[in-house]
């Protein structure tokens, strides 16, 4: 009775049973969105654009906007500087991309320490579950609605894609277009998920669930379904570790993601050791 | 008179400067078939993305009859995503629309006569990076089947196969033109490229179009391949040839 209680416990208080809702949101969408992302190779622009959106947040937060408007304008701010910066190819896009998203960290930092700022830099950083509000709940809700739609009506072109492109566009598919509608997703997620776990912890719900079950799946709806999954629980056990050991919520959320895929490796490892042994 | 299924006309191709493949000029009849030779880097793949409307000319004009089923070379694939055989041939009815729906009955059913065809119907739930090279290329095959496209764009689908995979794919090549479907496959084979109904010469610009008898010259084969090839006398049979260049796919 006892266990159980505890387990309920979080689900009888407002301020919990709203992180719990919002990380099951955002893991049921990012786990999934995760896959594409990882089979597309984009984990590290995926990484640029979340870290480089922290000038946008700041702004927001001293204009006393939503977060989510400024994740959003932070985004494509990135977006843009990290485009025209690739341009050089005496310098090559990885490098310029380095530059550039330290260079917006950096003056994400400056805004945020300025005497005007509300002082919620931590938040932008590493976020807060415990602090979304109604408006965030239901960014989340239609995240995880409008953005699950798009990803079940784009599976196919992006599998077609994936696999390879040349192929994809003699049966009619535009790759290109593929790969921006499924960066424009990717840059509505990391606006929406960074309230939960900030600018430099977002990351982990997008790639950490398709590492832990990418090796132990053989499909990608299968990898899709035990992303998200993964996703969903990491998010609960987070709020619940946090609970518990009173650590901050958002890195114990991200600490429980990228505790999952270290599983999920060390998992298909023993069990490849074991199969040698047995041979 | 047949109908011509693909046309060049004075066709030029850039990546966005100075050409890469030009004075590109012939025209193929439905139901016959061309063997691309050339270098790598001669242009082969260029003249097949210009083909599918990847790359716009730079000059001159393209047509091709229907949209063209293009062949890639598999290592050109992700063999780490994890599909089937069977997802990989059911890509082809994406060519008939409705991206954004679930693959219908008739299309999975489409897709496994496809594999069965290349004689692939045991393997449809492997997964496809765990298939030969010579399975993935006829998976590849079937997938440009269930498209069911007039005409067929295959990169070198030869190279790396193994010898009972590319007799299958001879077989399958001889049903298609019986079908009445235009193939056009680039390949480093002097040689195969005889039991073709046309051939293309191409060194970053046309070196000769027509039947291979009187095209494949010796003077055509060095103006095409540079010091690249080895000629062999066969007394009085076709000349032989060999190739001897590096692989590099960036044309």
């Amino acid at each position: 009775m006892d266990v159980l209680d505890a387990l309920l416990d979080p689900w009888r208080s407002g301020i919990e049973r709203r992180a719990l809702i919002e990380v099951i949101l955002l893991g049921g969408f990012c786990g999934a969105l995760g896959f594409w992302v990882t089979s597309f190779r984009l984990s590290y622009p995926a990484e640029s654009l979340a870290h480089g959106m922290l000038p946008g947040l700041v702004l927001a937060a001293l204009a006393g906007v939503p977060l989510l408007v400024g994740g959003v304008g932070g985004v494509l701010i990135a977006a843009l500087v990290v485009a025209v910066a690739g341009r050089d190819p005496r310098i090559g896009s990885d490098t310029s991309t380095a530059v550039t998203v330290t260079g917006l960290l950096g003056v994400g930092g400056l805004l945020a320490l300025t005497p005007e700022t509300p002082a919620r830099l931590e938040e932008l950083l590493f976020g807060n579950p415990l602090a979304v509000s109604d408006g965030d709940l239901t960014a989340a809700g239609v995240l995880a609605l409008a953005g699950g739609g798009a990803l079940v009506a784009l599976h196919r072109p992006l599998t077609a894609v994936a696999l390879d492109a040349g192929g994809a566009r003699s049966l009619g598919m535009r790759p290109t277009v593929v790969r921006l509608a499924l960066l424009g997703l990717l840059a509505v997620a990391l606006a929406v998920a960074v309230q939960g776990l900030g600018s430099l912890l977002v990351l982990a719900a997008v790639v950490a669930p398709t590492i832990a079950v990418r090796r132990h799946t053989s499909s990608p709806v299968g990898t899709i379904v035990a992303a998200s999954a993964v996703a969903c629980l990491a998010g609960v056990a987070g709020i619940y570790a946090s609970d518990v050991a009173g650590t901050a919520a958002g890195a114990s959320v991200a600490l429980a993601l990228c505790l999952t895929a270290a599983l999920g490796q060390a998992g298909r490892g023993a069990g490849r050791l074991r199969s040698r042994a047995s041979q | 008179m047949t109908a011509a299924a693909v046309v060049a006309q004075d066709l030029a191709v850039a990546y966005g400067g100075d050409p890469v493949l030009s004075d590109v000029d012939f025209s193929l009849e439905a139901g016959s078939s061309l063997c691309l030779l050339g270098p790598n880097g001669g242009g082969k793949t260029t003249l097949f993305r210009a083909l599918t409307g990847e790359l716009a000319p730079a000059s001159g004009a393209v047509s091709v009859t229907g949209r063209p089923a293009y062949v890639a070379q598999t290592e050109r694939t992700r063999l780490d995503f994890p599909v089937s055989a069977l997802d990989v041939a059911l890509m082809g009815s994406l060519a008939n629309g409705r991206w954004w729906l679930p693959a219908r009955r008739a299309d999975r059913a489409a897709a496994q006569a496809a594999l069965g065809r290349v004689s692939l119907a045991d393997r449809a739930d492997e997964r496809f990076g765990a298939l030969s090279g010579g399975q993935r290329q006829r998976v590849l095959l079937a997938r440009a089947l269930v498209q069911d496209a007039p005409v067929l764009l295959l990169d070198e689908p030869l190279a790396g196969v193994d010898p009972a995979s590319a007799e299958q794919i001879d077989a399958l090549f001889d049903e298609l033109r019986a079908e009445g479907r235009t193939l056009l496959v680039s390949t480093h084979d002097v040689d195969s490229a005889r039991t073709f109904d046309r051939v293309i010469c191409l060194n970053e610009r046309q070196v000769a179009f027509g039947e291979p008898g009187p095209t494949l010259t010796r003077a055509v084969l060095e103006q095409t391949y540079g010091g690249e090839i080895v000629l062999l006398e066969d007394g009085d049979g076709p000349l032989r040839a060999v190739t001897v260049q590096h692989h590099d796919h960036s044309h």
